[in-house]
């Protein structure tokens, strides 16, 4: 199984990537959720997918999933959540200042 | 004496100060007495019994990088030249230079040289000298470019900048190959071991490297051409860098590394080879300047070539005359160079064509002009220094070795003398001499301050009295100096009348065949649209510049082509190379099926969902559509979570993903629509590679890390403390809140500001509305 979700954050970070290729600033901003998205699987399976118990200490209880790698994604997905709604207030404001979302037109002058 | 380098440029931290009060008192004053009390230092070293003398002051030992100093016989004599050119110099500069100028700068940057000039020629530590050599070069483009507001100076300053740069860093790989080969950093050391330098297969490269290096340095052909630019730095630069010092530091190496090279034969055939044709070529282009300077930097030039053929020949009394005409060369030329500075400042210009007639109105003047340039010459006189080391250079030329190059190089001495002998005294009978036509003169000319006038007459004060007494200077002084080149060089007297013996015939043949060119100089100088004609290195060297500067302006703009997107793929191609490569290079790659979970059919279901929508976001075309699959993965991630086991990250997940998606919507409705891409196939088809290429780079990595397994986790460790230490029962938010506190610190400041962020953006919007 842990294969199947290597691949499976594979395929995310594929996508995630070509979404960030485009030209349009929705498909980056999609492509970033996607990234960390693909980048928490890609934590997760570092600590081994056993099923034992969520790692809530209890009586009598010996077999606990990995907790470390929970403990990274956790702060992995509230710091992903911070950077994607910046970044979608930032695609936002730059197309309505600029009035396009296209890469190619957002460049720096001849002298930046 | 590490002391005495470091003391200049300890001084010129003070001079910006220091030069505050320059309308008061002249900065030169105060820099006069740094030259002066080094030279009284090293004065005393001169005497028959020295020894050499080493000091050490560790820098970076574990490098083999440290403050070596090793102070023998020709360091000696360039650091004497240093320190007493240096002082008469500076006092030379106070007159030439008037307050108005900036003097703060002149004087740091001549002490900075000073240092830079003094550590080269005593460090016996290969990378300091190379540090030092480049810092002259640096100190030399900051001198040359001293009127900066010149567009002469800054192409002169930047030419002998690329010049020299170019030489030090390929001498800077052959002294890398050298201490790879003998295992150690000193110089002294590597002489010890010279047949394991000349036994390896990198001789060659090495020698080719150095001798680059000491080429371009001391200006030899056909590196020679940044010299003339040069001559745009304030005279007294001239007279010390570019004729007395900088110059020589090429001459040093070879001088110093020739116990080394000299029994290898290439190093005779292109030292020897590329010292003659620069005296030739010197002179020759000598004869055709019109400027006194250009005139001087040619002769230099020349000077130059003929002491390093001297070196290259390498036999007793060739090392020896070397030596002596490096230190003669310094005297006569030096003078000769102030004197073309008191003419310029005096009359307000150095063409020869205009300037004539000067010997009435600036007698001393030409008293000086009179000695240098006939010493320089070769006039055979009893009191001209000059004559002493041209006679041995004729004589050294004899005694070689017979084989094509030595059966010429005689002949090539001669005419290269020739032509020096013209252009010394076209230099004296141009300027002093013929029509007055003072009206073409910018100033009216009268003879020089008595102050500009001492250093000069210091300098021909050297000319006569190593010429009338030339064994003061012999034993005490160059006998040391030139043993540290060639170990067998015996003493010899220097006397004036060797007998009727080839050498004097020489001189007479060109004092003979030099006087009937003077006096027809007019109806041979058509020859010079013969050669060089158009030949011209110089045009080489600015075609060779521009076609750097406008290739290396299109590979950077075909990459910095201002596209975000070209960059991405860029630095994500380059990611995907390199790791990919590493990992077949070290055989990173392992794949192990056991110990892993249990496949299930809800799991699996989930994951192929997942990657349904994965992919289906890169065809939506609607805003909505793409929220929504792109929430579809979001969820599937949470739903993973929650089969693995992870509560508390599933909770979050679940929040963030569902605020996210509110946020996205709420974005979308006013961002424009998605189109469809209309990117060319050829485009789609890399973006595509590119990021199937980084998916499969991160299943391998992924796959690889859980394959293999170097040590244990830390993870028991969590399971077993947590209680005791953090007194909480579940693990995740003891390492958050508790284990790893201070991070989850940072995250909120993080989340904080990325909140003040979007709410700046925001608001900005509402001013603006306002308005």
């Amino acid at each position: 199984m842990e294969i199947i979700i290597s691949v499976l954050a594979g395929i995310l970070f594929a996508t995630a990537i070509y979404n960030i290729l485009q030209k349009q600033l929705l498909r980056i901003v999609i492509g970033t959720a996607l990234l960390s998205h693909g980048a928490h699987l890609f934590i997760f399976t570092m600590g081994k997918l056993k099923t034992g118990q969520p790692p809530v200490l209890t009586e009598g209880v010996t077999d606990y999933t990995d907790p470390l790698p929970q403990a990274l994604i956790l702060t992995s997905i509230v710091i992903s959540f911070g950077v994607t709604s910046l970044l979608l207030v930032l695609a936002y404001r730059t197309t309505k200042e600029n009035n396009t979302d296209n890469m190619e037109q957002l460049r720096g002058g001849e002298n930046e | 004496m590490i002391f005495a380098v470091l003391i200049p440029l300890l001084i010129a931290c003070f001079i910006p100060f220091i030069s505050k009060i320059k309308h008061k008192i002249h900065t030169g004053y105060f820099v006069f007495f740094v030259p002066f009390l080094i030279f009284l230092y090293f004065i005393q070293f001169i005497g028959e019994g020295f020894n050499p003398i080493r000091q050490t002051v560790n820098w970076i030992p574990s490098l083999g990088i440290n403050f070596d100093f090793y102070l023998d016989g020709l360091s000696l004599l360039f650091v004497l030249l240093i320190s007493g050119i240096g002082a008469l110099v500076v006092l030379y500069s106070i007159f030439y230079l008037d307050n108005q100028e900036r003097l703060g700068h002149f004087y740091v940057y001549l002490l900075m040289f000073m240092t830079a000039m003094l550590g080269v020629v005593l460090s016996d530590n290969i990378f300091v000298l190379y540090t030092f050599w480049e810092l002259t070069s640096i100190s030399s483009f900051l001198l040359i470019g001293y009127w900066h507001f010149k567009e002469r100076s800054r192409y002169g300053a930047l030419k002998s900048m690329i010049i020299t740069i170019f030489g030090g860093l390929s001498m800077f790989g052959g002294f890398i190959l050298l201490s790879v080969i003998t295992g150690t950093t000193s110089i002294q050391e590597m002489i010890t071991q010279t047949d394991v330098i000349l036994a390896s297969d990198y001789l060659p490269l090495i020698l080719g490297f150095i001798l680059l290096g000491a080429f371009t340095k001391s200006a030899q052909f056909p590196f020679h051409i940044w010299l003339p630019d040069a001559m745009e730095a304030p005279t007294p630069v001239s007279a010390y860098l570019h004729s007395a010092t900088m110059v020589k530091a090429g001459i040093f190496l070879v001088a110093r590394f020739s116990p080394i090279f000299s029994t290898y034969e290439w190093f005779f055939i292109i030292v020897s080879l590329v010292g003659i044709i620069t005296l030739c070529w010197g002179s020759y282009m000598a004869v055709r300047q019109t400027d006194l300077k250009a005139i001087l930097a040619f002769s230099t030039i020349s000077q130059l070539g003929m002491i390093m053929a001297m070196l290259g020949f390498g036999t007793q009394a060739a090392v020896f005359a070397a030596v002596f005409h490096i230190l003669n060369h310094a005297t006569f030329k030096g003078s000769l160079f102030m004197v073309a500075g008191i003419i310029d400042h005096e009359t307000g210009t150095r063409d020869i064509r205009k300037l004539g007639g000067l010997l009435t109105l600036m007698p001393m003047t030409a008293t000086l002009a009179l000695f240098g340039t006939f010493s320089m010459a070769g006039v055979p006189l009893p009191f001209l220094n000059g004559f002493y080391s041209k006679e041995l250079f004729f004589g050294s030329t004899l005694g070689l070795e017979a084989n094509a190059l030595s059966q010429a190089i005689p002949y090539l001495a001669v005419l290269g003398s020739i032509f020096t002998f013209v252009y010394s005294m076209y230099f004296f009978f141009g300027v002093f001499t013929g029509p007055k036509q003072f009206k073409l003169l910018p100033k009216k000319p009268h003879e020089a301050p008595i102050g500009m006038l001492i250093s000069p007459i210091v300098l021909v004060i050297g000319v006569v009295v190593i010429g009338l007494f030339p064994s003061l200077v012999n034993a005490p002084f160059l006998l040391h100096a030139a043993e540290a080149v060639n170990s067998a060089v015996e003493f010899e007297q220097i006397s004036f009348w060797h007998g009727f013996k080839t050498p004097l015939f020489m001189s007479l043949a060109v004092v003979g065949i030099g006087t009937l060119l003077v006096l027809t100089r007019k109806k041979w100088n058509s020859v010079y649209t013969v050669l060089p004609g158009k030949l011209s290195f110089n045009k080489v060297y600015d075609k060779l510049l521009e076609k750097i500067d406008t290739y290396s302006a299109n590979i950077t703009n075909y990459y910095m082509n201002g596209s975000l997107k070209t960059y991405m793929s860029l630095i994500l191609g380059t990611t995907l190379v390199v790791t990919f490569s590493f990992m077949l290079l070290t055989d990173g790659f392992t794949m192990k099926f056991d110990n892993l979970a249990d496949i299930t059919i809800l799991e699996l279901s989930v994951v192929l969902i997942m990657i349904i929508a994965a992919i289906a976001t890169v065809f939506m075309n609607h805003n909505v559509a793409a929220i929504l699959v792109l929430g579809v993965v979001g969820f599937g991630v949470a739903i993973l979570f929650v089969i693995y086991r992870a509560p508390d990250i599933a909770l979050t997940q679940l929040v963030v993903e569902t605020i996210s998606v509110a946020l996205f919507l709420l974005c979308f409705y006013h961002l424009p629509k998605l189109k469809k891409s209309t990117d060319s196939a050829r485009t789609k088809l890399v973006n595509a590679t590119i990021a199937v290429g980084f998916g499969a780079l991160m299943t391998v990595i992924g796959i690889s890390a859980h394959s293999s397994n170097w040590f244990d986790s830390i993870s028991e460790y969590f399971l077993e403390t947590s209680y005791t230490l953090g007194g909480g029962d579940n693990v995740v938010n003891v390492i958050l809140v508790d284990m790893r506190g201070l991070d989850t610190l940072f995250e909120i400041a993080v989340l904080g500001i990325a909140a003040l962020a979007i709410i700046g953006l925001i608001k900005h919007k509402k001013k603006k509305g306002a308005e």
